[in-house]
């Protein structure tokens, strides 16, 4: 299976066509696409014509950009002016965005294909895509298990070789823990590396897009792509406060004295075999000469209290907008305008997001916001610092991505309380705004992939690629495919 | 109700649109009275996935205006959602600032009749967004027009400080006088651009106790007459109410009222304050706003004088009239020009009455501001000396005013060459007026003789004179020169 980068170079030198490509990874669909269920949307047609107008630009030497000819998928929560954009939702099923997200129109400049979009946990709430209002995705390594989530669709793709790369979306772990359940590469770059401009919000100050792709090098081109600032979106980080780098320029270049921090209490939490993979990657980097130091993330365990009041407050006000009164769902028969508002959403939101929307509305409410979203503001700077203070004492962190491989389809689903320990590695790298990146470190005894987890100071996305790559180099890991 | 000793209690609530050139929080162009959701975006609509971008110069009014109340203005500030279902609002949280408004504790000066002023406190001034509107005319639909989405909306909230409907319409008035000399609203009330809400109880003294009326709010107003009605009004019937029943402000039993125009009477809404949680936590979507020395101290510099310091600054260095300086000061144009030609040395009272008296009408006829007629503030003055001078009647002053408007140029030239130069020179003014004493002896003899006829007659001479000069004769000396030749 070709990488982006080959895919691209291939298309680029005429070795192959950008038409061809197109139509390659459509037979694929068609063969795999019905066990795997990755997409919600799929649109053949409108990306044949593109990549015709692609190839007849390279044919005649015209310039073209960085991604020319790719076939790339998106999560279905980035607004797209061609098919829906649902969310995963009954409540946005028939929603056609007037515009692009900002993602897409770098990808657009890029010439890449888009060839659909993926399906996802409904507003990206969820660890397993079994939110989804719209469609059930399974995992390509076996289809009896969940892919994760929330971003399930767009790592299946990959995984399943459905597309060359796609997007995702994380807010708690929603890019890196279906990577490590489907051994591909997921990163989650810094809070306002990338502009949120037409992702469609779940929790605004924790949502960050990013690539999922089938190795380290492909994660760096699309950072290339799709980060920068964009002055649509206010928390998008200005690029003379963050300056952007070329983030394959270096890639190959080891990075000298690593410094690596681990926290063996925390690695207690996950289980054997994946404990294993992490003390085996740990193991590979020493053997590069990097050094290992034990630390402590004292707040680390109260995390997922923390997010859950503020992900869910942010997701209660983000989602009041679907009412059935502008877009979306509408009740059949209404009473009067209130029942518009309880009936549209009544019918249309899952349980998941039903749950939450309660939640964050109660832990707004007046008499409790100081008990739940003020402490967990007071939560999160603790944790923020305890980040802070590992990054003083080591260049990363090494942690697993998640406690398990990708368990059964319907196995958590009646315990949503489990389910959300499902990510109690990687919520807290959102809460401090840092970026994490899940890369392929091995299998269980079901030959589900494991993911290593690598989280960095905020906008040093090119050191923390840097350092996965080295992994990379080491393992092949990341070669291994499903055998769909 | 006559024997009760009562106190009125107002305090006021403002919304001042801000005339920006776009929307608060997107790139929308405020538009009045166009046709329903064309000046809307996926921003101002609520769409999934758009956010918001703040609008410098809509919080830069809004800092202008907070420094013309006098109110302290924060270092710090940031923006709120809060949180209420309604389908004129997308997406059914208002963007608006919650516990750390931009500003705080300030006051404005009004007015009164007196020719005094009073300080009413300001409790605080914040920025939001306004929302949508409703509309019902359309049988078992509501349509909504979104277009005033998005709109800054400047919110200023006073100390309950008002005691009459007369304050409370002379602080409304000076408000728009303020946020016109500033430049940040047009303070078209049919547009509108400001909207009241009244708060309104009495403190009645009764047997030596003092008892508190239930507070009553009243909605949306949006003319300066009927705050004041419905302020009179509510005055009038809580008084009734308490008459009747002796019912007290407790928690809780503020209520609700709008205004019937037609029938001129407050109307009841809302019986009980509903408990409202609009939720409100910081909006994650923007960030948080660092209001620093550099960029206050550059818009202190907009500052200008205030409508009220000029008015009694007016009234009492120009010695004019609270009425003149009243008029002078309705807009800023005016009161500048008006006090630049001042300041070039001619006499206040004769550019007050050019100015009230022709100037504002022919501004108003073409459309314009009385510094936007083709007078320049130098020839003003020099016009209203010639006038003091005795060089031009008054009249003919107004005439050369007319046309300096019309086609601009010198006022001695005007006058020369529209042969208004008035005559002092009293040896020729003599002849003059011996010539019409020889050629009108009767009405001479009735001028000297006849009580009953004497002034009409002195009248007829003095208009025998002014004729024979072609209007060019200065009348004072014309009537001195009467009154020494007959003696009178």
């Amino acid at each position: 299976m070709e990488t982006l980068k080959e895919l691209r170079d291939d298309i680029a030198a005429g070795k192959t066509t950008s038409v061809a490509a197109v139509e390659a990874f459509f037979a694929r669909i068609d063969q795999f696409e019905p066990t795997v269920g990755a997409y919600l949307s799929l649109c053949k047609e409108r990306a044949l014509e593109q990549a015709a107008t692609v190839d007849a630009k390279i044919a005649t030497g015209e310039a073209v950009g960085e991604l020319a000819g790719v076939p790339v998928a998106v999560k279905d929560n980035m607004c797209t002016t061609f098919d829906a954009t649902t969310c995963g939702s009954k409540i946005l099923e028939n929603f056609h965005a007037p515009y692009n997200a900002h993602v897409i129109e770098k990808l657009n400049a890029a010439d890449a294909v888009i060839i659909g979009k993926c399906n996802m946990d409904e507003f990206a709430m969820g660890s397993s895509t079994e939110n989804s209002g719209l469609k059930q995705t399974t995992n390509p390594w076996d289809a009896s298990c969940v892919p994760g989530g929330s971003s399930g669709g767009s790592v299946a793709a990959v995984a399943a070789g459905l597309c060359a790369a796609s997007l995702g979306s994380d807010t708690g772990g929603s890019i890196r823990q279906p990577a490590s359940f489907c051994g591909v590469v997921g990163l989650k770059p810094t809070y306002g590396r990338i502009s949120r401009y037409g992702l469609v919000a779940y929790g605004s100050s924790l949502d960050q897009i990013g690539p999922l792709t089938h190795n380290v090098t492909d994660a760096a081109l699309m950072l290339n792509i799709i980060a920068g600032h964009d002055e649509r979106d206010s928390t998008s980080v200005p690029e003379d406060v963050a300056p952007l780098k070329d983030y394959l320029a270096e890639l190959e270049i080891p990075f000298e004295e690593l410094k690596i921090a681990t926290v063996p209490q925390l690695n207690e939490g996950a289980d054997a075999l994946v404990q294993k993979a992490v003390s085996e990657a740990l193991a590979v980097y020493k053997s590069l000469g990097a050094e290992i130091v034990e630390i402590e993330m004292p707040h680390f365990d109260y995390a997922i209290s923390a997010y859950y009041v503020i992900a869910t407050a942010e997701a209660s006000s983000n989602l009041a907008r679907y009412d059935g009164v502008h877009y979306g769902h509408r009740t059949a028969d209404p009473k009067d305008y209130i029942d518009v508002y309880s009936k549209s959403r009544d019918e249309a939101f899952g349980a998941e997001v039903k749950r939450r929307i309660m939640l964050g509305t109660y832990a707004l409410s007046s008499g409790y916001y100081d008990a739940y979203y003020l402490k967990a503001l007071k939560v999160r700077n603790l944790i923020r610092s305890d980040f802070t203070k590992a990054f003083e004492q080591a260049d990363c962190l090494m942690l697993p991505v998640s406690p398990t491989t990708a368990f059964k389809i319907g196995e958590k689903t009646d315990d949503p309380l489990q389910m959300y320990l499902a990510d109690v590695y990687t919520i807290a790298v959102n809460l401090a705004g840092v970026p994490g990146i899940s890369i392929p470190a091995g299998f269980d005894e079901n030959n589900l992939p494991i993911g290593l987890q690598i989280i960095s100071e905020a906008f040093s996305e090119d050191k923390l690629l840097r350092i996965a790559r080295m992994h990379e180099k080491e393992t092949n890991w990341h070669t291994q495919k499903p055998n769909l | 109700m006559a024997d009760l000793d009562y106190k009125v209690i107002v305090g006021l609530e403002i919304h001042v649109h801000l005339a920006t050139k776009t929307k608060i929080f997107c790139g929308c162009e405020l538009a009045y009275g166009d046709t329903a959701n064309t000046h809307v975006c996926p921003v101002c609509l609520g769409m999934p996935g758009s956010l918001p971008v703040m609008n410098k110069t809509a919080l830069e009014y809004s800092i202008l205006t907070g420094l013309a109340l006098n109110c302290e203005i924060a270092k710090f500030t940031k923006w709120d959602r809060k949180s209420y279902y309604y389908p004129d609002l997308p997406k059914n949280y208002q963007i608006s600032q919650y516990d750390l408004p931009f500003s705080e504790h300030g006051y404005i000066e009004i007015p009164l009749e007196s020719g005094e002023t009073k300080k009413i406190r300001i409790l605080r001034a914040h920025l939001e967004e306004d929302a949508g509107k409703n509309t019902h005319t359309l049988g078992n639909f509501s349509a909504i027009d979104l277009n005033r989405a998005g709109t800054p909306l400047l919110e200023i909230v006073t100390e309950p400080d008002m005691n009459s409907a007369e304050e409370v319409g002379a602080l409304a008035r000076e408000l728009q006088r303020i946020v016109r000399y500033l430049g940040v609203s047009e303070g078209d009330m049919q547009k509108g651009h400001m909207r009241f809400e009244p708060n309104i109880n009495l403190h009645i003294t009764k047997n030596g106790e003092v008892f508190k009326t239930p507070i009553s709010e009243v909605k949306n107003l949006n003319s300066f007459r009927a705050v004041e009605r419905s302020v009179a009004y509510e005055v009038r019937r809580q008084l009734a109410a308490f008459e009747e029943t002796g019912v007290t402000m407790q928690m809780g039993n503020k209520a609700t009222y709008g205004w019937d125009d037609d029938k001129q009477m407050t109307v009841l809404q809302r019986e009980k304050e509903e408990a409202h949680d609009y939720r409100y936590f910081p909006d994650p979507d923007l960030v948080p706003v660092d209001i620093d020395d550099a960029w206050l101290g550059e818009i202190k510099g907009r500052l200008c004088e205030l409508p009220i310091q000029m008015q009694v600054r007016f009234a009492k260095e120009y010695g004019l009239s609270d009425y003149d300086a009243g008029v002078l000061t309705a807009d800023r144009a005016t009161a500048e020009f008006f006090d630049g030609t001042v300041k070039l040395g001619a006499d206040a009272k004769r550019v007050c009455n050019l100015l009230t008296q022709t100037g504002l009408k022919l501004a108003n006829e073409k459309g314009v501001s009385v510094d936007q007629l083709r007078i320049s503030m130098e020839n003003l003055a020099k016009l209203a000396k010639m006038a003091d001078g005795g060089d031009v009647s008054a009249s003919a002053a107004t005439t050369i005013f007319e046309e300096m408007a019309e086609n601009g140029g010198d006022p001695a030239q005007i006058a020369e060459a529209k042969n208004l130069v008035q005559k002092s020179d009293a040896g020729e003014i003599e002849a003059l007026v011996d010539a019409v004493l020889a050629e009108n002896a009767k009405a001479v003899e009735d001028a000297k003789n006849n009580p009953k006829k004497g002034k009409k007659a002195m009248g007829f001479l003095m208009g025998q004179v002014m004729q024979k000069s072609k209007g060019q004769a200065n009348p004072k000396i014309v009537s001195q020169l009467l009154n020494q030749k007959l003696n009178v």
